[in-house]
């Protein structure tokens, strides 16, 4: 019976180690696959060469700064869009909407989460792009702002859910505190619910950056996708991700231009594990705070 | 003064949360077809000594045990002790009643079954157990209905008849009547006294009306130390301490 | 009025309008392809195959592989996540491990969905020697919707009250006895719901099966998981932006856009209609 109940833990015990499991091995055979890359570039002309043509007839050249700096611009250009709204739309779920609308409102916006984004991508072709170029007097509307307008709609359920859970485990006792002293409502917000769930509501943002940077689809069939080096948000751009999706399937194994794109892929990993890392960081902080 | 064999024996018992002492030294017999009742202020200590005596604690991460307990004569504290078994001698009702969201049949013919106890036995043994908790008259015509139907002191009454099915030896209750009202507390007390013809009763409560109407043993703790254990009788009446006193004429608690 | 009440006329309805303009983003997504995609829908677009270079017919063998993958989906990280689950809420002791373990799903959660299938690539297709088909992207799809999974059982386990497991222990029964019989039983429905809602983001998904196993076009549909297979998602991205026609054929696109949203809606609406069908059978 001991034994019997020893080798159930243990099978339950083994399938918890499995996740850590597959996370490394994502991490692993990310690295595995990138390093024969750099047999024929060398690290530096990958991390900071401007130019990314694999395919070039005799010197092809790997440089992801171009396609690093696509993927900062459109990420920064949904977040520009993406906090102030997330976190507005928090604040009116927690602190303005009556408990009947906040019924309504909130599987609305987890409606929004489960819009799939190869839908929303197909959108910002037919709907978005056609109203940038018109505006901007281009031929075409994919560019790094169509990007960033689709992201921002991706990373909002992330940034609304998250805020509101960090606005609304506020104590009641500091709001009370703060009417008892006389402040209204809005002073209440801005002075201090926001700033008392200010670790929450950066964790929120942050992972909603994760999410922008991670984006394949939308920022694909978004984004125009050209490799040079890109001066504006009405340019078109080629995000790490993008790259990948487009390349991969493109290329033939065991070459160059394919471990190369593995190599991307890590830079990418990277970049998305320090991010959530900063969020976990910023979360745990917040869960101290309020315990 | 004490009467039959002894159960339990407490020798000399510490019991730790973490780096905080929870038990200090306790020692004391509890006798064979009694009810005890253990008495003090919240944070005594007294639901964790009850639950010491199934090992409950075991599902606390940073519990820890020094001493002894024994019961029938065989030391209960030891870590490689075979705690399921000491279980089915050991029955227990909590504090809420808190029956299964199964039939009033299934939640106490749920310990007979994962005991293995064959299906043609098990109506038979559910009766038993139902009558013996005096619940029997009440439900035998929806034994099939949700458990959760029943009202409050209903419900407790099968928590006691599912500890019961499995045949302890010792029932420990831990403040049983503390979500009841009066009626269904006064049934509840009644079906205690009933019961310790056939069980050993160990039971915690904060109501000291309740320890002087059913226990025959009292054993009164304070901050993780026994002070006081004796009759009931002379441990209301007369007690030797004079905090014991103070606790039971209700000057704090 | 004081200066103090006009902020806060201001700043309140700042934040109205912030809500007011995520709705609008919601209506214009839907209103955009229900309008556009209604005209499309009827039984011989659902039914049939793609036709004519994929400018007529239906998407008939894209819904077959969707759900065929999603199926392979399920298999895999239902039972591995609610494992994982009842590792970490009825055995895992506080520990570095158990710590380690809960980073470890913070961080698959955050993994790039790309990023999986460069993954997938690697292990089921190169090294296991799956080939790039259904089994692929299905297993691929399915280590991506593992922290759902395991999120969504953890909540379900640990809504069931303490007093079901004391309770049950206090009978005598063991440790797996009271999960098994006492706390699985009364957590399925839980599972279930959160398992579902991760299934429909990955049916949805599309980077994680780019090459570990779509198809632009399959004249037959996939007779074994070993096969490759049309999928909606993979078939809306093809139909807007890789075919030759794109003008022509975007009513299949807008068509194949509103099949997709349904379905991932249909997924959720079961998730929630399933939920509280089980919860009311527990009540009786």
């Amino acid at each position: 019976m001991v034994r019997k109940e020893k080798f159930i833990e243990g099978f339950f015990f083994i399938n918890g180690m499995a996740v850590i499991i597959v996370l490394l091995g994502i991490f692993v055979l990310l690295i595995v696959n990138a390093i024969p890359a750099f047999r024929d570039i060398s690290v530096w002309d990958f991390l900071t060469g401007k130019v990314w043509n694999p395919e070039a007839y005799g010197k092809p050249s790997f440089g992801i700064v171009s396609m690093v700096v696509s993927t900062l611009m459109v990420t920064a250009g949904s977040l520009i869009v993406a906090i102030p709204l997330g976190i507005g739309t928090a604040a009116y779920l927690t602190d303005v909407a009556s408990p009947r609308v906040r019924e309504i409102a909130k599987p609305v916006v987890e409606i929004l989460a489960g819009i799939p984004s190869v839908v929303i991508g197909f959108l910002g072709i037919v709907l978005v792009g056609p109203i940038i170029a018109k505006l901007t007097h281009q031929t075409s509307g994919l560019n790094a702002i169509n990007g960033s307008i689709l992201l921002a709609v991706m990373a909002l359920p992330t940034i609304i859910s998250l805020s509101e859970d960090a606005l609304s485990s506020v104590p009641k006792s500091y709001t009370e505190a703060s009417w008892a002293l006389g402040a209204n409502k809005w002073q209440t917000l801005i002075t201090v619910k926001i700033p008392a769930a200010s670790s929450g509501i950066l964790a929120a943002c942050m992972l909603g950056m994760g999410r922008a940077i991670g984006e394949t689809m939308t920022v694909l069939m978004a984004c125009g996708n050209a490799s040079a080096f890109p001066h504006s948000f009405i340019d078109p751009v080629k995000t790490m991700t993008a790259t990948i999706a487009i390349e991969l399937g493109e290329v033939p194994y065991n070459t160059t231009h394919y471990y190369s794109l593995f190599a991307v892929g890590l830079v990418l990993f990277i970049f998305t594990f320090f991010v959530n890392l900063v969020s976990d960081t910023f979360l745990h902080k917040y869960e101290k705070v309020n315990r | 003064m004490e009467q039959g064999r002894k159960m339990v024996e407490v020798m000399n018992f510490n019991f730790f949360y973490g780096h905080a002492q929870c038990l200090k030294n306790i020692s004391f017999d509890i006798a064979a077809h009694q009810v005890t009742s253990i008495i003090g202020p919240s944070g005594c200590g007294k639901s964790t000594f009850l639950r010491c005596l199934n090992r409950m604690n075991d599902l606390i991460p940073s519990a820890r045990m020094e001493g002894s307990i024994k019961i029938d004569g065989q030391d209960i504290s030891a870590p490689g002790l075979d705690v399921v078994s000491l279980r089915k001698k050991v029955g227990m009702v909590f504090q809420k009643p808190n029956p299964f969201p199964k039939s009033i049949f299934d939640n106490v013919a749920y310990g007979l079954r994962i005991n293995g106890t064959v299906d043609k036995h098990i109506g038979d043994k559910v009766e038993e157990s139902l009558k013996n908790a005096v619940l029997w008259d009440e439900v035998k015509s929806r034994l099939h209905e949700s458990a959760l139907s029943l009202s409050g002191g209903q419900q407790q009454r099968l928590c006691v008849a599912r500890a019961l099915a499995i045949a302890p030896e010792i029932v420990l209750m831990d403040e049983p009547a503390s979500a009841l009202d009066p009626v269904a507390t006064a049934k509840l007390e009644e079906l205690i006294i009933r019961l310790k013809q056939k069980y050993t009763i160990i039971i915690v409560t904060h109501n000291m009306q309740q320890a002087a109407r059913i226990s025959d043993m009292t054993a009164f703790f304070m901050q993780g130390d026994l002070v006081e254990f004796g009759l009931t009788n002379q441990i209301f009446t007369r007690p030797k301490k004079q905090i014991t006193e103070e606790y039971i004429t209700g000057r704090f608690g | 009025m004081k200066s103090s009440d006009i902020k806060q006329f201001l700043g309140l309805n700042a934040l109205r309008l912030c809500m007011a303009v995520v709705l609008l983003i919601l209506f214009v997504i839907f209103y955009d392809i229900i309008s556009k995609g209604a005209g499309k829908i009827s039984w011989a677009f659902l039914s049939q195959p793609p036709r004519n270079g994929m400018t007529e017919g239906g998407i008939f063998p894209a819904i077959v592989g969707t759900f065929c993958v999603t199926v392979i989906t399920a298999v895999f990280a239902i039972p591995f996540g609610v494992g994982c689950a009842i590792y970490l809420n009825e055995y895992a002791k506080d520990s570095w491990i158990t710590r380690a373990i809960r980073m470890a799903i913070r961080n698959l959660s955050g993994v790039p969905s790309i990023v999986y299938g460069l993954f997938g690539v690697v292990l089921f297709v190169n090294m296991m020697q799956f080939g790039t088909c259904i089994l692929s992207a299905g297993l691929t799809l399915g280590l991506m919707t593992l922290p759902w999974t395991i999120t969504a059982s953890e909540e379900a386990l640990k809504s069931i009250p303490n007093a079901y497991r004391e309770g049950s222990l206090a009978l005598g029964a063991t440790k797996w006895q009271a999960i098994r019989t006492n706390v699985l039983p009364y957590a399925v429905p839980g599972m279930l719901t959160g398992s579902i809602l991760g299934l429909a983001r990955a049916a949805g998904e599309t980077a994680p099966i780019l090459f570990t196993g779509a198809a632009f076009s399959l004249p037959i549909l996939p007779s074994s998981v070993k096969d490759q297979f049309m999928a909606l998602p993979y078939h809306l991205y093809i139909m807007s932006t890789q075919h030759q026609a794109i003008v022509k054929v975007r009513p299949i696109a807008y068509g194949t856009a509103l099949v997709l949203i349904a379905l991932v809606f249909f997924m959720n609406f079961g998730a929630v209609v399933l939920r509280y069908h089980l919860r009311k059978q527990k009540k009786d």
